[in-house]
């Protein structure tokens, strides 16, 4: 089984990355740009069959490493 | 004062705090690589500087899941002194010893200077041969040292007296919160600081007042 999970920061969190590849979007000439955050996605491959397992492992897999709940929100998505 | 270091794959500030630390307590510091179970019997634990597992997925994430940090955390729940420099600082805050998280330079650009820092409570173990107040030089060196907490975590900082240093005069050099540059936890017997105390302690360094810090642990364990 396959998923992907995709972790962004928090709302309120500053992104200073984002915030210099917005300026280079509008750089380029892409006018309508109003905002860029910057995330990250992990593909992940499972030995699960059953889908709802998947899910249960791979929240715990982001709450204990692939996310800081600090800062920054997670979204799975079995694929 | 015995004292025991943790090296993890890519720290690089190690050997400085070996030097400080034996210089400072006269005996030289006992060496902990990552995979060890326990640590020694020892009155100071420090995490030091560096790029631990090249700063991979963010940095201190790695390292704050290794196998020593089990025990560190089991013993720093006990009220051992543990402290935390630069990436050591990460690594904490990404274990859950502290607070807050540290994120990319709000500059983006990797700083390595000399600040000003504000010793800003001296009531601390790590703090109490400092003048309250005092207002020293300590260099930097770091990509991710911009300090983050929610507004209620950052409130009780404040209010319980845990913000131990501050940078002052405008040199905030990574877009702090409230230019934070080293915190402990509630109980106090943690702290974590993005300067380098370790980098000033001896003349040719330009300064001695990192020995400072060091000389208020010695006394407190004592």
């Amino acid at each position: 089984m396959k998923a992907r999970v995709t972790v962004t920061l928090k709302n309120g969190v500053l992104d200073p990355q984002g915030k210099a590849i917005e300026g280079a979007l509008g750089g380029l000439g892409f006018d309508s740009i109003a905002a860029v955050r910057q995330g990250k996605v992990f593909d992940v491959e499972l030995a699960h069959t059953d889908a709802g397992a998947a899910k249960a492992d791979l929240e715990q897999m982001c709450e204990k490493l692939l996310a800081n709940t600090v800062i920054e929100n997670f979204a799975i998505e079995i694929v | 004062m015995k004292t025991a270091v943790i090296v993890f794959p890519g720290s690089n500030r190690d050997r400085d705090m070996f030097h400080a630390l034996e210089l400072i307590t006269g005996s030289r510091p006992q060496s902990v690589w990552h995979t060890e179970a326990t640590l020694p019997d020892v009155d100071l634990v420090v995490v030091p500087g560096g790029f631990s597992y090249g700063d991979y997925l963010r940095s201190g994430a790695i390292a704050a899941r290794s196998p020593i940090l089990k025990d560190l955390v089991a013993q720093a729940d006990k009220g051992m002194t543990v402290l935390g420099v630069c990436n050591g600082f990460q690594i904490l805050t990404e274990a859950g010893l502290l607070p807050g998280a540290l994120m990319r330079n709000a500059g983006l650009n990797f700083v390595c200077k000399e600040v000003m820092l504000e010793t800003v409570s001296d009531g601390t173990r790590f703090s109490s041969k400092f003048e309250k107040g005092q207002v020293w030089r300590c260099p930097v060196a770091h990509h991710d040292g911009n300090y983050f907490a929610d507004g209620d975590t950052l409130k009780a900082l404040e209010d319980n007296g845990q913000v131990v240093f501050r940078y002052a005069n405008g040199t905030n050099p990574n877009g702090s919160i409230n230019d934070i540059a080293g915190i402990t936890n509630a109980k106090g017997n943690v702290l974590g600081m993005m300067p380098h105390p370790e980098n000033l302690v001896e003349p040719l360094h330009g300064g001695t007042e990192g020995r400072i810090l060091f000389e208020s642990l010695l006394e407190a364990a004592a």
